[in-house]
């Protein structure tokens, strides 16, 4: 069974973040840590488990973005996937979530994996969109937040838990299909010695538009600028005994706040 | 092309539209130049729930009411409405966040070919364009987003936006679209619910009590849950408590858990990591009691007790009493 995860790069949330320079609507990106987004990693360790389980199949990681993703796509190749696909040009750079769907789509048709998974969110952008766009753009059927998955002996279907509020709901979707990671749905594995030695002889293959039939256009969403959040007005901590700190407390809550 | 906002409907699955509505028609209605309309894909539409989005500000309630929308399956509703966009051709499509709304609106976007800004805090008219605020990294920066062409798309975070008053003079036109539905290939197995707490939903609540590590273990939540049934509040858990295995998934607020912005927030032996505050920094008040006067979340509090919160919490649950038994 073919399995392709898609993932992103992106900031380690620990890292501070700052408004570049010269750019408005970029962040400076020196100083910064990049990781695989958090979700995308439940998402590959699940690909993992399914190929493991059933004894044989691919698992191929997939990533837009500029050179530093080679990076995140070798943690990927450490941790146990076999091969990874680089979408890798600047005519990519401004690519908004439909256009970064149409990428990956492009890539997935060639490949013709039987299942993709995704992270439910990437923790930079928090857009949450691509995994239910990229189902779009195949026509595929996709399930998002999922918290539980088992592909059949068959490889025909997959049963998947998707969090809703208030409850799980566990659906069947023929194969192929595209499903997104909630939290909770495994424990990633971290890389072994021996997986990350691996992974540097694993083939990183790099994509560009025109290999794909693709002539990416102007986004559909796009960045005016960004902005430093506005200063939240300074607080004060209330001293004294917990009998008297907690009366004071409920009575600025009741009457300068009005939040009770 | 037709100047309409649309709003799409959220409910309850028993056919009563979710109070989170009334945020999203009022800031349909604030941000003016179109007409407000409800559109509302259910299996099960009610007269009350319509009458209710007519007293919420919505001129026109479309009503998509099929057996086939029940369970929400993104394959049936995206092919579903975006057949009537098309033909209404509607100048933007505005939906509260929620699991359900975030996957289908996305999906929508992708067919219609439209740019989406999901999970909103502000949206402003800049002459004849829409601009959306959306928090990004971790809550550390907003960005300004603008659109290529309508229709502008955008889900928008509950407890931001003010509500729309509830007028029962204002009635909607109800306009029944009757549409293809699509075969759906997806099949619901089961739906397993969660146990109630008894306690609002933790991203509707107003207000939120949140736990950390310095709550020492599971079970002394219920401390929590007696302060949350006296002020109406949801109890959720940071990051540390839920992968302690204290609390589950579900509950946790922050980057990798739910964003919540309640009106008001009480973190009690919670640090304020920056995934932490990543979920809870649009909170409109602030409480925070921790033992560590160093801890970062008294750095955006409103009001901080420095305190063991086992003192704390008990104390301040009977003063809550007090003031809401007055």
């Amino acid at each position: 069974m073919k399995i392709v995860v898609a993932i992103k790069q992106v900031p380690d949330t620990a890292t501070q973040v700052k408004i570049s320079g010269g750019d408005p609507k970029a962040i400076d990106t020196a100083g910064i840590t990049w990781i695989v987004s958090p979700y995308d990693e439940f998402a590959i360790e699940e690909a993992l488990r399914i190929k493991e389980k059933r004894g044989q199949g691919e698992v191929i990681v997939v990533s837009l973005g500029p050179d530093r993703v080679k990076e995140a796509l070798r943690s990927a190749l450490a941790m146990g996937c076999d091969r990874a696909i680089h979408l890798n040009d600047p005519a990519w750079a401004n690519a908004d979530t439909l256009a970064t769907a149409q990428a990956l789509a492009a890539v997935i048709k060639q490949e013709q994996p039987a299942l993709v998974l995704t992270g439910r969110q990437a923790i930079d952008d928090d857009m949450g969109a691509v995994g239910a766009q990229l189902a779009e753009v195949l026509d595929w059927p996709c399930a998002s937040w999922i918290m539980e998955e088992a592909v059949d002996a068959d490889a025909k279907t997959v049963r998947i838990g998707r969090q809703v509020e208030g409850g799980l709901e566990v659906f069947d979707l023929p194969l192929p299909a595209v499903v997104s990671a909630q939290k909770g749905l495994n424990e990633p594995r971290y890389p072994t010695l021996k997986g990350i030695m691996g992974a540097k002889k694993k083939e990183i293959k790099d994509v560009k538009p025109g290999d794909v039939g693709l002539t990416p256009g102007a986004p559909q969403l796009a960045v005016k600028n960004l902005e430093a959040l506005p200063a939240r007005p300074p607080g004060r901590v209330i001293p004294g005994e917990v009998k008297d700190a907690v009366k004071e407390l409920v009575r600025a809550l009741r009457e300068e706040a009005k939040a009770i | 092309m037709a100047n309409a906002f649309w709003c799409l409907v959220e409910d309850d699955r028993k056919g009563a539209p979710k109070k989170v509505m009334a945020e999203v028609l009022g800031e349909a209605a604030r941000l003016g130049g179109g007409s407000v309309e409800a559109v509302w894909l259910t299996d099960k539409a009610s007269d009350d729930g319509i009458k209710q989005l007519g007293a919420w500000g919505a001129s026109k309630v479309w009503v998509l009411e099929n057996a086939a929308f029940a369970p929400y399956m993104a394959e049936v509703w995206v092919p579903a409405l975006a057949e009537l966009v098309g033909k209404e051709s509607p100048k933007a499509i505005f939906a509260p966040v929620t699991s359900k709304m975030r996957e289908f609106v996305a999906r929508l976007a992708a067919r219609l070919g439209a740019g989406l800004a999901a999970d909103s805090v502000g949206l402003a008219m800049e002459g004849d364009q829409l601009v959306a605020t959306r928090p990004v990294y971790a809550g550390k920066l907003l960005a300004k987003m603008t659109w290529a062409k309508t229709p502008w798309m955008a889900t928008l975070r509950p407890n931001v936006f003010k509500p729309a008053e509830s007028d029962a003079g204002k009635t909607a036109q109800v306009e029944k679209a009757s549409v293809t539905i699509p075969a759906a290939r997806m099949k619901l197995v089961e739906r397993r619910e969660e146990v109630s707490t008894g306690l609002p939903e933790l991203t509707e609540a107003e207000i939120v009590i949140s736990g950390g590590r310095g709550m020492k273990g599971p079970e002394n939540y219920v401390i929590l849950e007696a302060m949350g049934k006296v002020i109406g509040a949801a109890v959720g858990a940071s990051r540390a408590a839920v992968d302690a295995g204290w609390r589950p998934h579900r509950f946790q607020i922050g980057q990798t858990g739910r964003t919540i912005s309640p009106k008001l927030y009480l973190g009690f032996g919670v640090s304020g990591a920056i995934q932490h505050l990543a979920g809870m920094r649009t909170s409109k008040v602030i409480v925070a009691v921790n033992k560590d006067p160093e801890a970062p979340i008294f750095k955006i509090a409103d009001y901080g007790i420095v305190a063991d919160l086992f003192e704390v919490v008990p104390a301040l649950t009977d003063e809550f009493k007090k003031l809401l038994e007055k």
